[in-house]
C-alpha cells in the first residue's frame, strides 16, 4: 500500500534509501527508490467509489465515446423506456454548459452536471464530490457519461462495474483500432445510430472484426437511440447486470 | 490530453516524496513509461515541463524511461514483443495475446540533496 493515498494495491512501501554521494551528515545526495504507480491516487479513489456502489447496490456505467455519438441521446431514451421498471440517475460530464444534464432531467431522472473546463476526462475524485449531490438511492443503476473523448477517459477508473463505449456509424469502422486504450478498457460496445446504414458505406461486420482484434472479449449492441432498434438487447442486458449486482 | 494530469501527478508524488525526505534540490526524476500505456513521451515531457514551473521540481532532470511492450501468446504459448494495439502474435497472427509488460505508468526513484536529519521517522 503506498502511503500517499492508500491504494492497496501491490505498490511497495516508499522510502528505500541508497546513499550515493559522500557520506556527510549535510548535504548528502541519494538515490529515493519510489515505484509508485502514477495513477495510484486516481485508482485508490477509484476503489472507494466501486465499494460504495457495491454497499449500496448501485450498478454503475461509465459511457464513453468521440464527440456526438450518441451517449445523451441513447440515455434520453433508455431512461424513458426503463425509469418504470428501475430507478435511474445520471452524471454527466461535459467540458462545458449543463445542457446533458438538463435533457436528461427533461426525460424525469435525476441528473447532475460536472463541468471540467479544460479537462478532457471525469475522474474518481469528480464522482466522489458529484455523488452526495445527486444522491442515488440503493438499488439503482446510475450511468455516468464522460467527456466526449476516445483518449483520455480510458486511463481514469471512476469506479464503475464497466465502460460502455459508443461508436456511431458515420465514424467509419476503424475507431476501434484507432483508439486502440478505450476498446480495450470497455467490455461493451454500443454501435449507435444504425437507421443511418442504408445511407453510408458503414461496414458493420468490419468495424467488429477490427474492435474484437483489439479486444477480444468485446460485446456488441446494435442499436439506434432514434427509432429504437436494438435497444431490446441493449435493456436486457442493463436488467442482467442490474439483477447479478442485486445478489451480491 | 490526459499526459498534463499525468505530469501534475508525477510531480505531486516527486513532491511528497521529496518532502518527506528532507529534500532541498530534486536532481533527478525517473519515469517508467511503457510502450503501451497511451502516453506520448514527447507531450509528457512537455507537460512536466510546464507543471514543475515554480516548485522545488523545477530543475531536476526527468529521466523517461520506455518500456517495451511484451504479451503472451495464448495459442503458441510463446512471448511475444508487442509494439502496439491491436496486440498480434508474429508467428500464428493471432489476437488472443495477454499483454505482460508494457504498461508500465510509474515514478521509478527521485534523486535528492538534502538533509537527512531530523525529517524521518
Ligand atoms: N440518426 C440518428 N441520429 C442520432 C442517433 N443518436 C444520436 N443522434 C444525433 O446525434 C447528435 C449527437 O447526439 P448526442 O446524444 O448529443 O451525442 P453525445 O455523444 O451525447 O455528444 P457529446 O455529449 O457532445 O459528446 C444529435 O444530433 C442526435 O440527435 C441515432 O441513433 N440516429
Ligand atoms: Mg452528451
Ligand atoms: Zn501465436
Amino acid at each position: 500500500m503506498c502511503d500517499s493515498c492508500n491504494c492497496g494495491g501491490n505498490t511497495p512501501p516508499t522510502v528505500t534509501i541508497q546513499k550515493t554521494g559522500p557520506h556527510s551528515n549535510h548535504s548528502s545526495s541519494r538515490k529515493i527508490v519510489v515505484e509508485q504507480d502514477i495513477l495510484c491516487k486516481n485508482n485508490s479513489q477509484g476503489e472507494n467509489n466501486r465499494k460504495f456502489f457495491q454497499q449500496q447496490q448501485i450498478l454503475t456505467l461509465n459511457l464513453v465515446s468521440s464527440p456526438g455519438s450518441g451517449k445523451t441521446s441513447i440515455l434520453e431514451r433508455t431512461v424513458r423506456d426503463l425509469h418504470q421498471e428501475l430507478a435511474i440517475s445520471v452524471i454527466e460530464g461535459d467540458q462545458q454548459t449543463a445542457r446533458d444534464a438538463e435533457r436528461i432531467q427533461a426525460t424525469g431522472a435525476p441528473a447532475i452536471q460536472i463541468n471540467t473546463g479544460t479537462g478532457c476526462h471525469l475522474d474518481a475524485e469528480m464522482i466522489r464530490r458529484a455523488l452526495p449531490q445527486l444522491n442515488p438511492p440503493p438499488h439503482s443503476l446510475l450511468f455516468i457519461e464522460n467527456v466526449g473523448n476516445l483518449v483520455c477517459p480510458a486511463l481514469f477508473d471512476l469506479g464503475e462495474a464497466a465502460k460502455v463505449a459508443i461508436i456511431s456509424v458515420t465514424e467509419g469502422e476503424d475507431k476501434p483500432q484507432k483508439y486502440p486504450h478505450m476498446f480495450r478498457a470497455a467490455s461493451i460496445c454500443l454501435i449507435n445510430k444504425i437507421d443511418l446504414l442504408p445511407y453510408l458505406d458503414f461496414d458493420l461486420a468490419l468495424c467488429k472484426e477490427l474492435a474484437l482484434q483489439v479486444n477480444p472479449a468485446l460485446q456488441f449492441f446494435e442499436v439506434s437511440a432514434k427509432s429504437g432498434e436494438g435497444l431490446g438487447a441493449w435493456y436486457q442486458w442493463l436488467r442482467h447486470e442490474f439483477s447479478h449486482c442485486h445478489h451480491h | 490530453m490526459h499526459e498534463m494530469s499525468i505530469a501534475m501527478s508525477i510531480i505531486d508524488i516527486a513532491l511528497s516524496e521529496a518532502e518527506k525526505a528532507g529534500a532541498q534540490t530534486i536532481d533527478e526524476i525517473e519515469v517508467e513509461v511503457g510502450q503501451l500505456a497511451a502516453v506520448m513521451l514527447e507531450s509528457l515531457r512537455f507537460c512536466l515541463e510546464a507543471a514543475a514551473k515554480g516548485t522545488l521540481t523545477e530543475t531536476a532532470t526527468f529521466t523517461l524511461i520506455n518500456i517495451p511492450g511484451h504479451g503472451h501468446c495464448l495459442a503458441c504459448q510463446r512471448d511475444v514483443a508487442i509494439t502496439e494495439f491491436p496486440a498480434q502474435c508474429d508467428v500464428c497472427q493471432g489476437f488472443g495475446v495477454s499483454i505482460t509488460a508494457g504498461t508500465e505508468l510509474k515514478i521509478r526513484s527521485i534523486s535528492i540533496n538534502g538533509d537527512n536529519n531530523g525529517r524521518e521517522e
